[in-house]
């Protein structure tokens, strides 16, 4: 076999550093639970990993179609991982449409595993090809491992009685057999997830775990017989304890519920169904036992108001959404604003405007959250840089919202949420709490519901309390008393307050991620650009690059030092997926020349094109700096398949793993 | 709920020092009053009261009221209520809003809370008219209602809001006007009432829509075109000279004349609170050829939404207790020197 022979750059070696591999196959045919159940096996072998799960928004799409296809991508190694790879070293094809959407993606001289039993006349057409590819040489810089998937899997499953559809619905624990072989990996934790999946139905269990075996076996019998080698990726060196595999919209969850605690306070979550939001939803609604009540409202409205309702009365409220939503909720959030209530809003982001991308990730929304509402209506805003990142940046949002009595942004998106990474897994022990105070008497004669503290924040006081009864509403109130006072010199003083009470939030002074803190180059990023950002810089410093690396958390207030660090560089880049929203805050709040890199695609970085980015800061070429980074067709999420129609399959919640899966069915079998 | 513990007050005990700010002559003067009044009545405790609007000339109650009061924005009253009373059900609400505020821009939320029978009293202030934003028609004005947005004459059929809130699950409407003296009867019955109480105040805009309930609410005559409905009670009016009977051949209601009193003669129907047919046509009864239907239309309690909000909470947690670091750990764990634990 070419590919595990070829130590050079197209090919892998026996033991690589990393590898990255892309579960494609038809809606149907359980790509996400591979890919998912692929990923926990990486991190029981101890890898570092990142994974891009890619589905389309249809439910269900039709059989075969090139729009029905569902991938699974990831990048795992015995080194720190940071994205979820630029191009696959492996593709696994389950039908035509997989292997034609995706396979312009695989490095050349990589691995294309096919199901040759799925590349029938009526597959071929609908993926539309004209011949098969598998058979006319067109994948002939590949190295191809076709065979009949199909018929192995009927075979291995013959003995447990099932049908020739049901048998076949087994054909991704064959395959994810075979990977498990390819990569060394101890099947005991998959027969042990399997029977308990299907604990009341001990005969799919055997069958899916006969499907699994039988696809390890054969590895074993295709080493012997030439083409397939068995590749060792060791395990990274990583600090010792607990870990487990964590997705954005799970650790949001984890780090609301966490917060609340630290507060002390019951959580109120207020949702609406939305894509690609909803996921935290579905985790908190299984979380009652945390103190933790889930409102699904009639509308986005409802959501964030019955949110600003329950903070009113004492809990913490918190409402999650993406950028539709988010700005049905804009009015909404002024009140929070207005009457100085915390409120926590997670918006995880979706290319827009409008209905926009709904699956697809962009962080377009950062004027939004950081200036998106009716007069002059201040709110902090923190933003996740990965998965699990977003553990500690919920708690963050919390006690801001807490401390400060305001509503807080958390931006996320669509690649955070799905994505999963290994996390290791924190001892609340070491955690700060921030107790929220209530305001049970009057301090001096009178009740001063609006008089402030020394963090400018007012009292909260919860209804209930006696003798402490006061009245608040979105109407310009007194500096004091919270009357209702429309005067000129009032309203200045509020708006003053107002203002003054986000700008002085405490946030820790900016670090550097990486590299020197003054140099040629600074690429400053926010968000998910961290994993391809961190990756280019150590690549460029590694050629001599003198470049640093800057992620900013706070986006609102900026931390106080972060002007007088960019100014240590005699360039800043900010590469966003967006138009270059964040560069335009630096360049308001810092007068600074930041130039914007930026990609608009619904794709995340990839680390090349932000290595080619700052290699122009070193090529001597005056002025060609920062600019748009093309649309990469090679890319997940892939431009062919997955047109979005506004619905999405979301990730059912497993109670008993922390693996993303994609579409899941009622069916018996594992592989829907 | 727990049994809230009577409280001694007299009406000044729910009056602030905020200066009231309608027009002079407005409905609302009276309904305040008529709160204020009723609330000492019922023993309500004012710290454990709350008043929650939304936007418009009624939206400005909770200033008035010595409670804890939150005027929201435009319709949103219900959904903010939602979330105080799940997050407090101890807390007695009362939510006010208007024909613009609560069947317009909010119409969505108020169907839904009464859907989800959310323990509140539901005040809506109908003065067919929008008043704070000087007099346009709203979603109840007649048709050919002359105002700045159609000075023509509004082209639009009106809403009824009792039928809005019995069509919307409700289950409990009452009627009630301004300056009614048994306005405080219907507001006892609704705080009576465990679920979503929806209460339509006719209320007179002295401004923009003068006098236009005068029909009927109007002193002069009011015996023959009020109809006060008393549960199990003969459905009478104008002094027991008229009924309210079943019509013949066809499912209707119809006006029937009672002599000497024999309304079971006549065929005269009783009121039934809980009967719901009966409170769908009650709602739908043409005025004009029928009285104004008053009073408690309809009034059968069921289960409310926080009750089983905080039954199914107790039922999930039962016999979990609330561990972060089991939760933060939970899921298939493994530790770095390559050991895989059984999934927690």
């Amino acid at each position: 076999m070419a590919t595990a022979a070829k130590p050079d750059q197209d090919g892998l070696s026996e033991t690589p550093e990393t590898v990255v591999v892309r579960f494609a196959g038809d809606s149907g045919d359980g790509m996400q639970l591979t890919g998912g159940q692929f990923t926990l096996s990486t991190a029981l072998a101890g890898n570092d990993l990142a994974t891009f799960p890619d589905f389309p928004a249809e439910i269900r799409a039709p059989q075969g179609t090139l729009f029905g296809v569902s991938a699974f991508q990831i990048n795992f190694g015995s080194r720190r991982i940071n994205t979820a790879g630029d191009a696959p070293d492996v593709l696994v094809a389950m039908n035509p449409a997989a292997l034609k959407t995706n396979i312009a993606a695989l490095k050349p001289g990589g691995l294309v595993i096919a199901d040759t039993g799925a590349f029938t006349k009526r597959n071929l057409d609908k993926a539309h090809y004209d011949a098969n590819p598998l058979e006319d040489g067109s994948l002939g810089k590949f190295d191809v491992l076709a065979f009949d998937i199909s018929e192995k899997t009927i075979e291995a499953v013959k003995p447990f009685g099932l049908g020739n559809k049901d048998a076949l619905r087994s054909k991704n624990m064959w395959t994810l057999g075979l990977a498990l072989w390819m990569f060394d990996r101890d099947r005991a934790p998959l027969h042990d997830w399997l029977k308990a999946k299907f604990r009341t139905k001990p005969d799919i269990a055997a069958a899916n775990i006969a499907a699994l075996d039988a696809g390890h076996a054969y590895g074993e019998t295709a080493e012997l017989a030439g083409p397939l080698k068995q590749l060792h990726v060791g395990p990274v060196a990583s600090e010792p304890g607990l870990y487990r595999t964590v997705t954005g919209a799970e650790a949001v969850s984890l780090g609301l519920v966490a917060g609340a605690q630290l507060a002390e306070l019951p959580m109120f979550f207020g949702g609406y169904p939305i894509t690609p939001a909803s996921a935290i939803l579905h985790h908190l609604a299984r979380l009652k036992e945390y103190g933790v009540t889930t409102f699904q409202a009639e509308d986005e409205i409802a959501a964030v108001c019955a949110a600003i309702g329950a903070s009113y009365a004492g809990q913490l409220g918190v409402t999650s959404s993406s950028g539709p939503g988010i700005a049905l909720k804009t009015e909404a959030i002024g009140l929070g604003i207005m009457t100085e209530l915390p409120l926590v809003i997670v918006n995880s982001q979706r290319g827009g405007p409008s209905t926009g991308l709904p699956t697809k990730t962009e962080q377009s929304d950062l004027y939004q959250a950081v200036y998106g509402r009716n007069g002059d209506a201040p709110m902090p805003v923190i933003a996740a840089r990965s998965p699990s990142d977003a553990f500690e940046v919920a708690i963050e949002a919390c006690r801001i919202a807490v401390q400060y009595m305001t509503p807080v942004m958390l931006l996320t998106d669509g690649y955070i949420a799905n994505a999963a990474e290994p996390w290791k897994v924190p001892d609340p022990a070491g955690f700060e709490p921030f107790p929220a105070k209530f305001l049970e008497e009057p301090r001096g004669e009178q009740l001063l519901p609006y008089l402030r503290d020394e963090k400018g924040a007012r009292p909260w006081i919860k209804p209930g309390t006696p003798g402490m009864m006061h009245r608040i509403g979105g109407i310009e109130k007194h500096e004091q008393t919270g009357n209702i006072d429309y005067s000129p010199d009032n309203h200045q003083r509020m708006t003053e307050h107002r203002k003054s009470k986000v700008e002085n939030i405490a946030v820790p002074d900016q670090e550097v991620a990486l590299g020197e803190t003054t140099g040629t180059l600074a690429v400053v990023g926010w968000g998910s650009t961290y994993g391809p950002i961190h990756q280019a810089v150590r690549r460029s410093t590694a050629k001599g690059c003198s470049v640093s690396h800057i992620h900013v958390r706070h986006i609102w207030p900026l931390p106080k030092n972060l002007g007088e660090l960019l100014r240590g560089f005699d360039h800043v880049l900010v590469p966003e997926m967006n138009t270059g929203q964040f560069k335009t805050v630096l360049r308001d709040q810092f007068l600074i020349d930041a130039q914007p890199l930026t990609k608009t695609s619904g794709q995340p970085f990839q680390i090349a094109e932000l290595e080619a980015a700052i290699a122009k800061y070193f090529d001597g070429i005056e002025g060609n700096e920062g600019g748009e980074v093309a649309v990469n067709n090679q890319q997940l999420p892939n431009l062919e398949a997955g047109h979005d129609d506004g619905s999405y399959p979301d990730a059912p919640f497993h109670g008993d793993g922390a693996v993303p899966s994609g579409q899941e069915t009622d069916s018996e079998a594992v592989n829907q | 709920m727990n049994a809230p513990v009577k409280i001694e007050t007299t009406l000044k005990d729910w009056e602030t020092d905020q200066e009231v700010r309608w027009c002079p002559g407005c409905g609302d003067y009276a309904i305040l009053k008529a709160v204020q009044r009723t609330l000492p009545q019922l023993g309500a405790n004012p710290a454990n009261t709350v008043f929650i609007s939304g936007i418009g000339c009624s939206s400005r109650f909770p200033y008035y009221m010595e409670t804890y009061g939150f005027h929201t924005i435009h319709g949103r009253a219900p959904a903010v209520a939602t979330g105080v009373k799940l997050a407090n059900p101890d807390l007695d609400i009362w939510l006010v809003t208007g024909d613009g505020d609560g069947l317009s821009i909010g119409g969505n939320h108020l169907m839904h809370v009464l859907r989800r029978n959310v323990n509140m009293q539901i005040m809506l202030f109908n003065n067919e008219i929008y008043g704070l934003t000087k007099g346009q028609a709203s979603p109840t004005s007649r048709e050919g209602t002359k105002s700045p947005s159609s000075p023509l004459g509004s082209v639009d059929h009106p809403a009824k809001p009792a039928a809005f809130a019995l069509g919307s699950g409700a289950r409990f409407v009452a009627r009630g006007f301004d300056v009614s003296k048994k306005l405080p009867e219907v507001l006892t019955a609704a705080h009576a009432h465990q679920g979503a109480a929806f209460i339509e105040i006719f209320q007179n805009c002295i401004v923009y829509n003068k006098d236009v309930f005068d029909d009927f609410a109007a002193p002069k005559g009011a015996e023959d075109r009020q109809l006060w409905l008393e549960n199990g009670e003969p459905m009478l009016f104008a002094g027991g000279t008229k009924g309210i009977a079943l019509e013949q051949g066809r499912l209707g209601l119809t006006v029937v004349d009672v002599t000497d009193g024999d309304w079971e003669t006549a065929g005269v129907l009783r009121h039934d609170v809980t009967d719901r047919i009966l409170a769908h046509m009650l709602v739908e009864m043409p005025f004009g050829p029928f009285p104004m239907a008053l009073g408690v239309l309809y009034d059968d309690p069921r289960p409310t939404f926080e009750s089983a909000v905080i039954e199914e909470r107790r039922r999930a947690s039962e016999g979990k207790t609330a561990n972060l670091a089991k939760l933060l750990g939970q899921g298939q764990t493994w530790t770095v020197d390559g050991t895989a634990q059984d999934p927690v």
